[in-house]
């Protein structure tokens, strides 16, 4: 049995044609993957994301454990900020990408929908007898992102809170009306925007005031799953499943700023040990030639020799390209590098690119 | 749902068949233009090439997916619908109609009358 989010019947209501991701079912389009990438990068989307799990910390030893588990330094995150990092193994394999927030009383940890059983074993487990209260409100809860540069110009007319003022990375939480709300100005889509979570009794009350996400060309709209993947791969950002798991780390990931090695967590010795030899494989961004598409298996050749593996490819929409995320041999792995691509026996050539492969005007 | 043209045939893996004279001309349904979601690429084989009965002649590749183009009539492929390498979307937007991929002609059109009518693929849809 699927679960369903608290905005389902919007999506039916909305003609989504919905499939099962990690466990839930879920829209992956409305209308169309690539008009709903489209529309996102013009004007703003409305995006489901109840699905990925939410997890509450309080207690005096809730920040001991998040620094004890997660990569990232949390030691000097004020109330309001979110920190993204990683939850790793001993061995230093990424068991999932979070963002981790402090509030003034607690801690919220967001990870993936298909790693929340294993991400919540495996903090009880490495949680102490006493100090530390774990909570999953994943589906006491609904989050939705709302991304696109007209995002926060349209939710300021809507909401009575300061989101133009709130920086990158920050959040605001609170109780209106009885309503316990956040709203972080994060996303991932490459695009500005904010992300909420509220109560999951207020689902009508959203969709009522995001007007249905009928807005029509100039207005904000719906988007699925699929657009998602595209908006989040133009942007170069990693996806759990595809360019983050265990068999590979955070350096090789090309993330570092997200690790700080001067801390003490679970996986940091192999980090260390891989920080001082450098990554034998690096995630890179590919551009082919051609319209093929480089799907998650596919072979990374140079002279007829394997030298690495795709993650992720799509068509952009964006720049009409052929894009790709893979892992290539470190010395191969440079922007300008010469590599091709085994598609099932047709081998199409490719450059190795700098990431992101979009990156939206600042104003 | 939408209703499919009542002049030409349909196979089970939702290729069109439409007759005039010798030649036949091939495309995809609308159901699997929209199952296939945005189509980003159509490989289709040369003008003067030949296709055969029964088996795969080329891919659609969408955002989602990779998958066969299959024809059931065998014969010379006397033209390729040209538009598609720059918008293979028509593929989506018009499937029935500017979205065609090929015009074979056939020696031997029998094998049409083994595929789908209208009626019976869209019963076929329906089932599914």
């Amino acid at each position: 049995m699927l679960k369903k989010t608290p905005l389902h019947s919007y999506h039916v209501q909305r003609g989504a044609r919905m499939v099962e991701f990690a466990g839930w079912e879920m829209p992956l389009l409305y209308t169309g993957i690539v008009e709903e990438h489209q529309h996102t990068r013009r004007v703003a989307s409305v995006f489901d994301v109840s699905h990925m799990g939410r997890i509450i910390f309080t207690g005096p030893e809730a920040k001991g454990l998040l620094q004890r588990v997660c990569t990232r330094q949390l030691g000097t995150a004020e109330v309001g900020q979110c920190c993204y990092g990683h939850v790793c193994n001993e061995d230093g394999g990424i068991l999932d990408d979070v963002i981790i927030s402090r509030y003034e009383d607690r801690w919220l940890m967001v990870c993936n929908a298909s790693n929340r059983d294993r991400v919540l074993a495996w903090l009880r487990q490495h949680a102490p007898q006493t100090g530390v209260q774990i909570d999953d409100i994943t589906e006491s809860t609904l989050m939705v992102a709302i991304q696109g540069p007209a995002s926060l110009d349209m939710l300021s007319r809507k909401l009575p809170f300061p989101i133009a003022g709130l920086k990158r990375y920050r959040f605001l939480a609170g109780s209106y009306f009885g309503t316990r709300y956040t709203i972080f100005r994060s996303g991932y889509t490459g695009e500005d925007g904010a992300e909420l979570i509220l109560p999951a009794s207020v689902a009508p009350l959203l969709t009522g005031l995001l007007g249905g996400g009928d807005g029509g060309e100039s207005g904000l709209r719906p988007a699925g799953l699929g657009a998602r993947d595209t908006l989040r791969l133009e942007a170069g950002m990693p996806l759990y499943g595809h360019e983050l798991h265990e068999a590979t780390d955070s350096l090789s990931a090309g993330l570092p700023w997200c690790v700080d090695l001067n801390k003490d967590f679970i996986g940091r010795d192999r980090l260390r040990q891989i920080a001082a030899d450098g990554p034998a494989r690096r995630l890179v961004g590919l551009a082919l030639e051609g319209r093929r598409i480089a799907r998650q298996g596919a072979t990374v050749v140079q002279a007829d020799k394997p030298v690495g593996e795709v993650t992720s490819g799509t068509f952009s929409p964006t720049l009409q390209q052929s894009i790709a995320m893979a892992y290539v041999r470190s010395d191969l792995a440079k922007p300008g590098s010469r590599i091709a691509v085994d598609l099932g026996g047709r081998v199409v050539p490719a450059v190795i690119v700098a990431l992101p492969f979009y990156r939206r005007k600042t104003a | 749902m939408s209703t499919v043209p009542t002049d030409r045939k349909y196979s089970p893996t939702h290729e069109w068949f439409l007759p005039a004279g010798d030649l036949v001309t091939i495309g995809i349904t609308k159901f699997a233009a929209d199952q296939l979601t945005d189509i980003t690429f159509v490989d289709l084989p040369a003008v003067g090439s030949s296709v055969p009965a029964g088996e795969a002649f080329g891919e659609i590749e969408s955002v989602k997916a990779t998958s066969e183009l299959w024809s059931a009539v065998g014969g010379e492929v006397v033209e390729v619908n040209g538009v598609l390498a720059d918008d293979p979307g028509l593929v989506n937007t018009d499937s029935f109609g500017q979205g065609w991929m090929l015009k074979v002609r056939v020696k031997d059109a029998a094998p049409l009358a083994g595929l789908m009518d209208a009626v019976a693929y869209e019963a076929m849809l329906a089932g599914s």
